[in-house]
């Protein structure tokens, strides 16, 4: 299926081949580089680029593009969730996915490379059953191997491939044993000028972070669990017991993963949190336009909004922006004319705002578009749609687990349009 | 190569040479020499014995690998190591290996030997690793080496050895494709494996090495269909698209016969429930209906496919349920086409690049089944950070579902996309208004005057694409719209893109007599311009002056002969050729007379307005899905998906004997009463088996409580009749309600006493657990000392020989849900009355113990020692039931065993060990099966046959054989259910390492001769006097040891005489019993030690 992976940084370098089959010589990327060239942005290189032989697909993520070589028909999907599948896992393993990382883990990602696939089809992509083949790196282990010779390939044999549930690893020990739940709620958003809500979802997710000893079997059961729409699964989770009981039971990976992802259903009218005021205009007669923000607080549900971020990419026509907020900090990049504002903390008392004139270029015709601001927002100990976990159980082992649930609420794709 | 000193590795080796190799790249050419140096030192470093350099020179050459320089020259000194004991070195040489092997055949074939050894390694994953570096090495000479690894593989008896050796198959068809048959073989072979592990990777291979064999898939169908939710993710997504394929050619098409549809695909699923049970007589009936026609009846295998793959649609893996919304839209009927939406619209929030497939396989679905996505309109709104392709995209989706009630929010919405910054959406987004206008009459008019609004736009891009979209949409109806063009007509000044120009042009001429002031005017301009236009301007200007000239001559006549004339002389031959046709069509000449009357026909004919569909039509003849349709062109190796048949093919084919599937072998009872059980229908499928094991299963369900109350599933009802039937007290789920409640007063005795057990201390986990009850006492010895005493769970459970017998026959009366005993109404009464008293004492029968000495005094009879025999004789199932895990240890799975002494049918060295399971939980075990034992040197294990699914309530027996090697070591191994893994082990008495043999008073004598000195052991005891009769003392040792008697001549003289199971030393037990009580006690064996132990074991036994 998958042939090979060359992972090309921005500048358009190959740093990293892997053939999983006979070898593909690097040239095919030059058909990647043209339309490579042809996009103007790096988002916007389509994801599959069909060349004489070979068929190239890709992904780009942490300014990397990870670029798949297949040869005959295989679902594009299959590749893609893959190759993102890869970037996960080294992100996993090395806290961060980056050109330097990889390259100064180059053998541990080569192993890694190695296990996941076999003659081009997934073999091992349940990062449990990976960390069990090899070990991914810590500092500790590092200056370990130095001094005693020992490798980062896992001495015994995984049998986690073997067992029943291949997304555990097996012999997991704690001292302290704790399972974690963070319920991330995102609202996405489109506000109209009027400030009217176009349209407006809540999409969520339950990540965890289980760091449980044995083989625990764990229940999770929510007071409303009607508001779930659409929901999707760890492969751990037992589909038939939500379908009759809309009760989650799973035996968790060990670490962190990702539990479920859902989206509550549209009937309920979304809260939304934030509203923004704004004035922004330019004239026909003068270089000078007038730019003003206002955000304030609006369904909160009494809690403070924090982390606002107000993001803006300003028309081309404008070349500079002399602005002054009332809290907080903003940037204005003259090249990608990307104004950024760094809000904080909302005090409802005293509403953050931001003004100042723009300055356009001299003689340009006034633009007629005015521009798209987006936010971003935290609440802390709220989930918008009103989700709760009701308890959390845990059977199979005799110690007792230390619980924690966290709620939150994020700022998705909130855009209001000018 | 400037990036090179980011490698540690580089950094890390030693120094000199390492530091000569930054900057210059071998590929450089010029520099080699030193590169040659530096792998000198590598090589240096791979041939000392330093593990620890040797894996620092791996890690630099894989190093150089990933950076795609060559490093083949170190071949050579890389393969010395594949044998190499550093298992990350090995790994690595490994990875050296697969790259160059095919560069470097020859040197490549040192390493084969290494594998082949690997291969008959004892651990699997050993195996599979050097089936998989072996396979993956494509060097041609060793494919026979590789189809007989393969071959040996493919019936391995672990899974994940399978699972490689199906991964291998596609790798030796592309190095040899002469191999196909052999290798259909194989797949044939894997294909019926029922393992999850291995379902999908057999199934990529068959699609590589031999998709046009469906046939193949016929037995296996309904087998990959209830697996699928089991298999891993990647195999789910191959083996939904190969069903797709499948079921296209084997099912009728459920969008025939609309009308007829909405029952009936109801009626199908309620009805697929008990096909199973109907067998194959309900498909007759489908394969009887379908001929006619009418009315249209789904297959119920069409139905299972539907219903199994619909709860994938919430998998996590984006392509999973991209595999399952395609397998809906080419499969199922139209009414339920429609649960994919959502799970599609989630995927939206993924990655783009996810986005971008998905988008394009929505926007050619709603173009088929629109209502599908109407209700998901907003979740296609486009976001000003959305990438322009995905912008692009959503755009087609949402002008694909435009219609009637939506328009004005859609319209409303591109209005705002038209302010952009991103003009090339700009310019979609016009396009887009376009097709809404052209599709939805009412709104034509609204569009056109927003377009036309749009031609005053600053940006030219903005205004050319309107305008060509303008020209499409007045070409439905240019009486209304002379205004329209005049506006345009002006415009001819400003607009520079040609083919705005053009399509003014061609608008003016076309409709000239709606605008005849202008049209002259604009000719007269363009005439004078006509050198600088563009290639299709001018086309369209000589168009446009040849329909003036045929309109209105008078004005144009000069004009048009004019710009004719420069045409005759331009660059461009198309412009010189279409000069020249024209003024032969128009201008009246001697010869072209007869053309030339036609010209104002040929001209100015009525033109049909131009369609304005989206690029995606049709785009669903290619399987959604797939790169072709992401393409819209055959990839290579794309399977084409086949129309539906006219007529259904037969369905039988899919039928499955049960001889054919493998067995789950319950082996019950002494009788030889198997029951078997077809694996499939236990199957691991959650959905299904809920249905199906019903019965038995929704009793369990309502004592468990409200949980399941609420479920309103036909379940419900189902529950409601077994238990208003099993009032009446008649019938078969009657005696199953029995069984139901024996179970729970079992559950009662056993809780009752692991809360005893509890009290004695939390550590026994699984054994040494001291408690025999005074029965137990009385009758039996337990023939290990009292330590690790047989322990029973229950205690009406006497290890009596006799009651042994009746004990499994009561188990195998619970095992099957509908047992056909006949249920006794009186039992029913005496249930129900006892319901909240201590345990029913099992119904005794009388003892015969005659048997075993009676057959022992005929045995002298007998000629042939038929394997019929041994069982006779020793009927003994060893010593009692003995537990392995303790139900409160295991989660409500208790589990015991006991030593059946009947020989295990695959291996003879083998002592045969039932394994009882019940499960006290309220939820159903499944997939019970041996984990990885941990055997001492010697020990091995024949694993039962994995249990799917163990119900509630539920007992099941399961045999296993295992070589204890003539030792009385553990063997220690991993109970696995689905969820958990138990630790267990199995220490057998020392009596139960031997068969009995059976030989003369004589035979034994000389046999005796030949074992004394060193070999006898002689021990003194005196036998209380409740043992002194035989029957008593026949009955001890032989319940102590699984020993065969041996005629005597003398009445106070017993003989028993057996074989140990592994050596097949013979083992001879005299006992000499004087009248008195004193008795002495000889054994005579090779085995010193097997003697000592049975000594002592039998000493305790007849003293107790």
């Amino acid at each position: 299926m998958i042939h090979s992976l060359f992972l090309i940084n921005s500048s358009g370098d190959i740093f990293l081949e892997k053939h999983w089959k006979s070898v593909v010589s690097r040239s095919v990327c030059d058909y990647f580089f043209e339309a490579q060239e042809r996009a103007t942005e790096a988002e916007n290189v389509p994801p599959v680029i069909p060349t004489p032989h070979h068929y190239l697909l890709s992904v780009y993520r942490h300014k990397i593009f990870f670029v798949a070589v297949i040869q005959t028909e295989v679902p594009p999907l299959f590749v893609i969730e893959f190759l993102h599948r890869v970037v996960d896992t080294f992100q996993d393993y090395f806290g961060v996915c980056s050109e330097p990382v990889i390259k100064d883990n180059v053998v541990v990602v080569y192993e890694v490379l190695e296990e996941m696939l076999d003659n081009g089809f997934p073999l091992a992509t349940e990062s449990n059953i990976l960390k069990e083949l090899i070990k991914p790196p810590t500092i500790l282990r590092t200056v370990v191997n130095t001094i005693t010779g020992s490798t980062n390939v896992g001495d015994q044999l995984p049998t986690g491939q073997l067992s029943v549930v291949p997304w555990r690893r097996t012999g997991v020990k704690y001292t302290n044993n704790e399972a974690y739940f963070d319920v991330v709620e995102e609202i996405d958003a489109i506000i109209d000028k009027s400030g009217s809500t176009i349209t407006a979802e809540i999409q969520g997710v339950i990540d965890a972070c289980v760091k449980l000893t044995g083989m625990p079997d764990l229940t999770l059961s929510f007071m409303n669990p009607r508001l779930l729409d659409d929901v999707s699964f760890h492969p751990c989770v037992r589909f038939k017991r939500w379908e009759s009981e809309r009760i989650l039971s799973f035996i968790p990976p060990d670490g962190n993963f990702r539990l479920l992802s859902y989206h509550v259903s549209a009937q309920n009218l979304v809260a939304i949190p934030v509203y923004v005021k704004h004035n922004i205009s330019f004239r026909d007669s003068s270089s000078l336009g007038r730019f003003e923000i206002t955000v304030g607080p609006k369904q909160t549900m009494g809690k403070t909004i924090e982390g606002v971020i107000v993001t803006s990419q300003m028309p081309k026509g404008v070349l500079n922006m002399s602005l002054s907020p009332s809290q907080g900090t903003h940037t204005f990049d003259p090249v990608t004319k990307m104004l950024s504002w760094d809000v904080g903390k909302i005090n409802p008392q005293k509403l953050p705002s931001l003004k100042g004139t723009v300055s356009l270029q001299a003689g340009a015709s006034r633009p007629d578009e005015n521009p798209t601001i987006n936010l971003q927002f935290k609440i802390q100990q709220l989930a918008i749609s009103g989700l709760k976990v009701n308890r959390l159980d845990m059977y199979g082992e005799k110690y007792k687990p230390f619980k924690g649930i966290k709620y939150m609420t994020k700022a998705g794709k909130f855009q209001v349009r000018t | 190569m400037s990036a090179a000193p980011a490698y540690s590795e580089d950094k890390g080796g030693s120094a000199g040479p390492g530091e000569a190799e930054y900057g210059h790249d071998p590929a450089s050419g010029g520099i080699f020499s030193s590169d040659y140096k530096r792998h000198d030192d590598l090589k240096e470093m791979l041939d000392t014995n330093k593990d620890s350099l040797k894996l620092e020179a791996m890690k630099r050459i894989v190093a150089m690998i990933a950076r795609g320089k060559n490093a083949s020259d170190l071949f050579p000194a890389v393969v010395k190591n594949v044998a190499c004991k550093n298992i990350e070195v090995k790994k690595l040489v490994y990875v050296y290996l697969v790259r160059y092997a095919e560069e470097q055949q020859d040197l490549a074939l040192l390493s084969i030997s290494t594998f082949q050894r690997g291969l008959k390694d004892p651990n699997q994953l050993i195996r599979a690793s050097a089936l998989r570096v072996l396979s993956s090495i494509r060097v041609p000479i060793i494919v026979p080496i590789m189809m007989l690894a393969i071959k040996e593989a493919a019936s391995d008896m672990s899974p994940y050895v399978r699972k490689t050796a199906a991964h291998a198959i596609p790798k030796l068809y592309s190095l040899d494709s002469d191999q196909k048959d052999q290798l259909i073989e194989v797949i044939e072979k894997l294909l019926a494996d029922k393992t999850t592990l291995v379902a999908g990777s057999v199934v990529m291979a068959f699609e590589e090495v031999c998709p046009e064999r469906i046939d193949l898939i016929h037995k296996n169908y309904r087998k990959l269909c209830n697996l699928l939710i089991d298999v891993e993710e990647w195999g789910q997504v191959v083996i939904i698209s190969m069903l797709t394929r499948y079921a296209r050619t084997q099912f009728l098409s459920p969008t025939q016969n609309e009308s007829l549809l909405e029952e009936n695909p109801e009626k199908a699923f309620y009805g697929s429930e008990d096909d199973e049970a109907k067998g194959p007589g309900s498909e007759e009936a489908a394969a009887a209906a379908l001929p006619t026609r009418k009315p249209y009846v789904m297959d119920p295998d069409h139905r299972l496919l539907l219903r199994n793959t619909k709860p994938l649609l919430q998998s996590r893996s984006a392509a999973v349920v991209m595999a399952v919304a395609q397998l809906y839209f080419h499969l199922a009927p139209k009414a339920e086409v429609g649960v994919i939406a959502k799970a599609l619209v989630r995927l939206l929030r993924s990655h783009s690049e996810v986005q971008y497939v998905v988008l394009q396989n929505v926007a050619t679905m709603s173009i088929k089944r629109r209502g599908m996505f109407e209700p998901y309109l907003k979740s296609f709104y486009i976001r000003s950070t959305d990438p322009t392709q995905i912008k692009i995209l959503k755009l087609e989706v949402l002008t694909n579902l435009a219609n009637e009630t939506n328009i004005p929010t859609v319209l409303r919405e591109f209005q705002t996309y038209i302010r952009s910054m991103d003009k090339d959406f700009v310019a979609a987004t016009i396009q887009a208004i376009g097709r809404c206008a052209t599709n939805i009459g009412r709104v034509r008019d609204t569009c056109l005057n927003g377009l036309v609004q749009l031609l005053s736009n600053r940006d030219e891009l903005v205004v050319a694409e309107s305008v060509v979209v303008i020209k499409k949409l007045l070409q439905m109806q240019p009486a209304q719209h002379g205004e329209i063009i005049k506006h345009l007509a002006k415009l001819t000044d400003n607009i520079q893109v040609p083919m705005a120009r053009a399509s003014i042009l061609w608008l003016i001429g076309e409709y000239c007599e709606h605008v005849p002031r202008i049209a002259p005017d604009v000719l007269r301009k363009m005439a004078k311009s006509f050198t600088a236009e563009e290639d299709i301007v001018k086309l369209q200007v000589i168009n446009l002056a040849a329909k003036l000239y045929l309109t209105n001559s008078k004005q144009t006549k000069l004009l048009t002969q004019y710009v004719l004339s420069l045409a005759k002389y331009d660059q461009n031959y198309d412009i010189r050729d279409r000069a020249r046709f024209t003024r032969q069509l128009i201008v009246p000449s001697e010869q072209g007379g007869a053309l030339s009357r036609h010209a104002k026909k040929l001209f100015l004919a009525p033109k049909p307005a131009p369609v304005l569909e989206s690029s995606f039509k049709d785009r669903d003849h290619f399987q959604l899905g797939s790169l072709s349709h992401l393409l819209n062109a055959k990839a290579t190796g794309y399977q084409e998906l086949p129309d539906w048949p006219e007529e259904a093919p037969d369905p039988s084919v899919r039928n499955v004997e049960e001889e054919d599937l493998s067995l789950i072998e319950t082996h019950v009872g002494l009788l030889g009463e198997y029951t078997k059980v077809p694996e499939w229908t236990k199957c691991s499928n959650r959905e299904k088996r809920k249905e199906k094991e019903k019965p038995f299963y929704s009793d369990s369900e309502g004592e468990s409580g409200p949980t399941e109350s609420a479920d309103s599933d036909p379940e419900s009802e189902s529950e409601s009749d077994s238990k208003s039937s099993s009032e009446s007290g008649s019938g078969e789920s009657s005696s199953e309600s029995d069984n139901e409640d024996q179970d729970e007063d079992e559950e009662k005795g056993r809780s009752s006493e692991s809360e005893q057990s509890e009290e004695e201390g939390e550590k026994k986990k699984m054994k040494k657990r001291k408690k025999v009850p005074e029965g137990q006492r009385e009758g039996s010895s337990s023939d290990e000392g009292s330590d690790s005493s047989s322990s029973s769970s229950e205690s009406e459970m006497t290890s009596d020989t006799e009651e042994e017998q009746v004990e499994p026959a009561s188990w195998r009366k619970k095992t099957p849900p509908s047992g056909k005993s006949a249920p006794a109404p009186k039992e029913i009464s005496l249930l129900d009355l006892e319901d909240f008293t201590p345990p029913s004492v099992q119904p005794v029968s009388p003892p015969m113990v005659v048997s075993t000495s009676l057959a022992a005094d005929l045995e002298g009879l007998t000629l042939t020692d038929s394997p019929l025999v041994p069982s006779l004789l020793s009927p003994v199932s060893g010593a009692g039931r003995q537990e392995l895990l303790h139900r409160v240890a295991g989660e409500g799975l208790a589990v015991d065993y006991t030593f059946s002494r009947q020989p295990f049918s695959g291996d003879p060295h083998m002592v045969s060990v039932h394994i009882h399971f019940s499960n006290s939980s309220d939820t159903p075990i499944k997939g019970l099966h041996v984990g990885t034992p941990k055997l001492p040197a010697g020990i091995s294990i024949q694993e039962f046959p994995e249990i799917e699914s163990l119900s509630p309530g539920e007992s099941t027996t399961a045999i296993m054989g295992i070589n204890f090697c003539d030792s009385t070591q553990a063997a220690n191994f991993q109970l696995c259910t689905q969820t958990r893994q138990f630790y267990v082990s199995i220490q057998p008495p020392v009596g139960e390492l031997m068969a009995p043999v059976f030989m003369s008073e004589n035979e034994f004598k000389k046999e005796q001769g030949k074992l004394t000195g060193m070999n006898e052991i002689t021990e003194k005891l005196t036998l209380p006097d409740a043992s002194r009769s035989d029957h008593v003392v026949v009955q001890k040792v032989t319940a102590t040891a699984n020993l065969g008697r041996v005629p005597c001549g003398t009445s106070d003289e017993y003989r028993f005489a057996g074989r140990t199971l592994t050596s097949g030393s013979l083992v001879l037990l005299t006992l000499d019993a004087r009248p008195t009580g004193a008795a002495q006690l000889t054994v005579n064996s090779e085995k010193m030690v097997i003697g000592t132990m049975l000594v002592k074991d039998v000493v305790q036994a007849l003293t107790q």
